[in-house]
C-alpha cells in the first residue's frame, strides 16, 4: 500500500436532472420521434440513463424543413445580432459548465478532470471565439459579404460530444447558417442540454435542430436533398461513405475523419516533459481521440531510458470512477470500442510486439482498457497502422530526423504529429515534412478555437476553427 | 555512470559539459504538469493524513534580523507541542548565533536544529567565512546546515567554484545533514534548476532546498516539480537518496497538500516522511493545525485558539 491513498473523491451528480427519457429537438421544441427509442448507458457502470428518441427519415426531414424556414430570418440578421446569441450560449455553458461537465462524464466515460478541465472550457471558449466573428466576415478575406450556404447537416462522434457540437454549431451559425445536428448514439445527452441552453438564450426556433440516433438517421441527414453542407467527423470508413452519398449533389463537405499520429521523440527532448506529453498524446480521454499520438517514434538511442521513464510513469495513472477527481483515465465509451481495442492489441501480440501494462486493477462492472504500451513494433503491424481508439500505444524507433519523417508520413491518415526536441531549428525542419494538419512541437494534444484543425489524406478535408474554419460555412 | 559521475568535477570543463548534458526542461510542459497535479482533490482520511505528514515536515523557521533568544525558545516550545494530537516538527530552523539556545530548548525532543549557514542569505563572503561558520553553528549544537549556493559564481558559469563551497562545508558539516540552498528564483530558469539540483548532489548535499525565504519568488510547485524529479533521477544513477525542502511561500495547508502530491507521484513513498522531504516554513503551521481541527470538530476554530509564537 502507498503512503499516501487519495480517498475517493467524487463530484457529486446532483448537479444534473437526467429526464428518463428524451425528445428530438426540433423547431425549437423538443418532440417525439418516430423511429424506435434507445438506451443511452454510462459506460463506466453500465447503468442506462435515459431512453433517446430514435429520428426516422420523415423527423430529419421535419428538422431539414423548420431549418430551412429558420434560415432566411436567421441569415438576414446583421451579424452584431448572431454574436449576440452565440455570446449568449457561450455564457450559458459557462454559468451550466459544472452539470455539462458532469454529464459528459456519465455519457462519455471520461474522467470528469477532463470534461470540467479541457471539454467544457473549450466548448464556451469556441463559442466566444466564432460570436466574434459573426459582424467580421466582410474582414475575413472572403469578399466584401460573404453569403452563408443555408441548412448545414452534421453528424458527430461520441469522443467529444460537446466539443465536436461545438466545433460544429458555432461557426455555422456566426457564418448565418442554420443546422440539423446528429450526435452519436452513445452520447447523445450533453447536445440534448444544449438543446435546452439554445431555448434559454431564447435562439430563434429552428436555427439550431437536434436529431437522435444511429447510423441510419445520420445516412438521412446527410443524404438529404434540402442540406447544403454537410460536416462530419467520425470514422474514415463512414467518410467513405458520406463522400459518395454526398458527390454530385453540389452539397459542400468537410470531413475530419481518422488518425495515426507519429509522436516523435528526439534523443535532446525534454525528457520529463516529453514523457507527459506521450502520456496526454494517448491516455488523455482514454485513447479515443483521433488525433492522439498512437505510434511514439523514439530515437533508438534514448529508447531504454525513455521507455523506463514512461512505465514508472504509467503506474502512476489512476483508473476508474469518471466522476472522481482525481481521475486519469475513464471508462472506454462503448462495449463495441471495447472488442475494438481488444481485437487490435491481441493482433499485436499475435504480430510479435510486446505488450505491458502497469498494475491495474479494472472495475468489476463497465467497459474498460488498461493503459498499454506495445514495443517492438515494426511499421508492418496492424497496430503501427490502423487506429486503435483506445488507450494503446505502439512503440517504434528511429535513428535520424530523416527516418523520422519517413515513418511518420509512412500512413494512409494525416491529421497530426507531434515532435519533441530542444532544437528549434529541427522543429522548423520537422513541421515543413511532416504530412499531417496540426503539428505540435513540445506538447501534444493542445486545442485552441483560433486555430484551424483538420487533416492531410484520409484523414480529411476542410478545416475546423479559427478563421479558416468560417471558410467551410460560407459560400466562398 | 557511477564511475563517470566521480569524475565530472575533475575539472571546470566536465562538471559544465555534464551539466550541460543533462535533459531540458521544457517551461511550458513543467508548469502545466505542476498544475495538473495541484487539481488533485485530497479529501477526508486522505486529506488527515497528509495534514499529519505535513506537520511532521516542517522546519519551523525564523529567520529574522530581530530575533531573540526568548522568540527562539517559544517557537521551540510549539515545535515541541504543536497542538493537541499534531505530530511534533521536524526541525526548527534560526540564524547561527541562536543555535545554542534552540539546542536547549529542544533537548530530548527529537526535534532537529537546523541553522543557516555561509553568509545566508546572499552568500557573499569568502570560503573561509563560510566553512567557520558552519563549523561554529555545528559545535553550538546544530543537527542540520542551510547552506546557500554562490548563485553570482553560478550564473557567471563557474560550476566548478560552487561546487567545491558546497563539498567544503559538507566537510565542515561532519555529522551535521546538509541542506543545500538553491535560491531558484534567482537561478531565473528551470534548466538552471535542474543543473544546480545535480551540482549540489554531485558536491555531496543531503538535501536539497529551493530559497532562502528572502527572495521572490520562493517555492513554487513547478521548481519543486523539478527538483523532485532531480533526486528520483540521482537516486537511480547513484544509489544514494537525497531530500528536498521547498521553503517560502508555503503558507496554507492547501499548498503543503500540493506539495505532497508531487512527491507522491513523482519521487513516491520513499521521499514520503521528514526523513527525505521538508517543508520551510513559519505561518503554514498554524493553517495546518487549524485545518487538523476543522476535520476533527467539523468547525473552525477561530484564529486566537492557535498560539502566535
Amino acid at each position: 500500500m502507498s503512503m499516501f491513498e487519495y480517498a475517493p473523491a467524487p463530484e457529486s451528480r446532483d448537479v444534473v436532472d437526467i429526464k428518463p427519457s428524451y425528445g428530438l429537438f426540433i423547431g425549437g421544441e423538443f418532440t417525439d420521434g418516430s423511429g424506435p427509442s434507445f438506451k443511452t448507458v454510462n459506460p463506466a457502470t453500465e447503468e442506462t440513463l435515459a431512453e433517446v428518441a430514435t429520428a426516422s427519415s420523415d423527423d430529419v426531414d421535419r428538422a431539414v424543413q423548420a431549418a430551412r424556414k429558420a434560415f432566411d430570418a436567421w441569415s438576414g440578421l446583421p451579424g452584431s445580432e448572431r454574436a449576440k446569441y452565440l455570446f449568449r450560449i457561450a455564457r450559458i455553458i459557462q454559468e451550466r459548465a459544472r452539470e455539462l461537465a458532469v454529464l459528459e462524464s456519465l455519457d462519455n466515460g471520461k474522467p470528469i478532470r477532463e470534461s470540467r478541465d479541457v471539454d467544457v472550457p473549450l466548448v464556451a471558449a469556441h463559442f466566444f471565439y466564432y460570436a466574434g466573428w459573426a459582424d467580421k466576415l466582410s474582414h475575413a478575406g472572403f469578399g466584401p459579404d460573404p453569403r452563408p450556404l443555408g441548412v448545414a447537416g452534421q453528424v458527430i462522434p461520441w469522443n467529444f460530444p460537446l466539443l465536436m457540437l461545438a466545433w460544429k454549431i458555432a461557426p455555422a451559425l456566426a457564418c448565418g447558417n442554420t443546422v440539423v445536428l446528429k450526435p452519436a448514439e452513445t452520447t447523445p445527452l450533453t447536445a440534448l442540454l444544449i438543446a435546452e441552453i439554445c431555448q434559454q438564450a431564447e435562439l430563434p426556433p429552428g436555427v439550431v435542430n437536434i436529431v437522435t440516433g444511429a447510423g441510419e438517421t445520420g445516412a438521412a441527414v446527410v443524404a438529404h436533398p434540402d442540406v447544403n453542407k454537410v460536416a462530419f467527423t467520425g470514422s474514415t470508413d463512414v467518410g467513405r461513405l458520406i463522400a459518395r452519398t454526398v458527390a454530385g449533389s453540389g452539397k459542400k463537405l468537410t470531413l475530419e475523419l481518422g488518425g495515426k499520429a507519429a509522436n516523435i521523440v528526439f534523443e535532446d527532448a525534454a525528457l520529463d516533459q516529453a514523457v507527459e506529453g506521450i502520456v496526454n498524446g494517448i491516455f488523455f480521454n482514454q485513447g479515443h481521440v483521433c488525433c492522439a499520438g498512437s505510434r511514439l517514434l523514439v530515437q533508438e538511442s534514448i529508447q531504454e531510458e525513455l521507455l523506463a521513464a514512461l512505465k514508472r510513469r504509467l503506474a502512476t495513472l489512476r483508473l476508474g470512477d469518471p466522476l472522481d477527481k482525481n481521475t486519469d483515465i475513464g471508462a472506454i465509451n462503448s462495449a463495441e470500442q471495447l472488442a475494438k481495442i481488444r481485437q487490435l492489441s491481441e493482433a499485436g501480440e499475435s504480430e510479435g510486439a510486446e505488450r505491458w501494462s502497469p498494475a491495474c486493477e479494472l472495475p468489476g462492472r463497465g467497459y474498460w482498457f488498461p493503459p498499454t504500451l506495445f514495443t517492438g513494433v515494426a511499421q508492418s503491424h496492424r497496430i503501427a497502422r490502423e487506429e486503435i481508439f483506445g488507450p494503446v500505444l505502439s512503440i517504434l524507433t528511429f535513428r535520424t530526423p530523416a527516418e523520422a519523417v519517413e515513418k511518420a508520413n509512412n500512413t494512409p491518415y494525416g491529421l497530426s504529429a507531434g515532435i519533441w526536441t530542444e532544437k528549434g531549428s529541427r522543429i522548423l525542419w520537422m513541421a515543413d515534412k511532416l504530412r499531417a494538419g496540426v503539428v505540435w512541437a513540445n506538447t501534444f494534444n493542445r486545442f485552441d478555437p483560433a486555430s484551424p484543425f483538420g487533416g492531410y489524406k484520409e484523414s480529411g478535408y476542410g478545416r475546423e476553427g479559427g478563421l479558416r474554419g468560417l471558410e467551410a460555412y460560407l459560400d466562398v | 555512470m557511477t564511475t563517470s559521475l566521480a569524475d565530472v568535477a575533475s575539472s571546470g570543463a566536465t562538471l559544465r559539459a555534464f551539466l550541460h548534458g543533462l535533459p531540458g526542461v521544457d517551461r511550458v510542459g513543467a508548469d502545466q504538469r505542476a498544475a495538473m497535479l495541484g487539481t488533485r482533490s485530497i479529501k477526508t482520511t486522505a486529506k488527515a493524513q497528509a495534514i499529519d505528514l505535513a506537520i511532521s515536515m516542517v522546519d519551523l523557521t525564523t529567520l529574522e534580523g530581530a530575533d531573540t533568544p526568548g522568540k527562539v525558545r517559544a517557537l521551540c516550545a510549539k515545535a515541541r507541542h504543536p497542538g493537541e494530537g499534531a505530530p511534533r516538527v521536524a526541525a526548527v530552523c534560526v540564524y547561527p548565533d541562536l543555535v545554542h539556545v534552540a539546542a536547549g530548548a529542544l533537548a530530548g525532543s527529537g526535534v532537529k536544529v537546523a541553522s543557516v549557514a555561509t553568509a545566508f542569505p546572499s552568500g557573499r563572503s569568502s570560503l573561509e567565512v563560510k566553512v567557520s561558520e558552519t563549523k561554529l553553528a555545528v559545535a553550538a549544537g546544530a543537527d542540520e546546515i542551510d547552506m546557500v549556493i554562490d548563485r553570482g559564481a553560478f550564473l557567471a558559469g563557474d560550476h566548478l567554484k560552487v561546487y567545491e563551497e558546497i563539498a567544503a562545508v559538507k566537510a565542515a558539516c561532519g555529522d551535521a545533514h546538509l541542506k543545500v540552498i538553491l535560491e531558484t528564483g534567482e537561478l531565473a530558469t528551470y534548466d538552471n534548476v535542474r543543473r544546480a539540483s545535480w551540482l549540489a548532489m554531485l558536491a555531496g548535499g543531503d538535501f536539497i532546498k529551493t530559497s532562502t525565504g528572502k527572495v521572490s519568488p520562493a517555492a513554487t510547485l513547478p521548481v519543486t516539480l523539478i527538483m523532485l524529479e532531480a533526486v528520483r533521477d540521482f537516486r537511480d544513477a547513484t544509489g544514494r537518496q537525497v531530500g528536498v525542502k521547498p521553503a517560502g511561500g508555503i503558507r496554507t495547508t492547501k499548498d503543503a497538500i500540493k506539495n505532497l502530491v508531487l512527491v507522491n507521484e513523482t519521487a513516491g513513498d520513499d521521499w514520503l516522511s521528514p526523513d527525505w522531504f521538508r517543508l520551510g516554513a513559519s505561518s503554514l503551521l498554524n493553517d495546518l493545525l487549524m485545518q487538523r481541527q476543522k476535520l476533527a470538530t467539523g468547525r473552525y476554530a477561530g484564529p486566537d485558539y492557535f498560539t502566535l509564537d
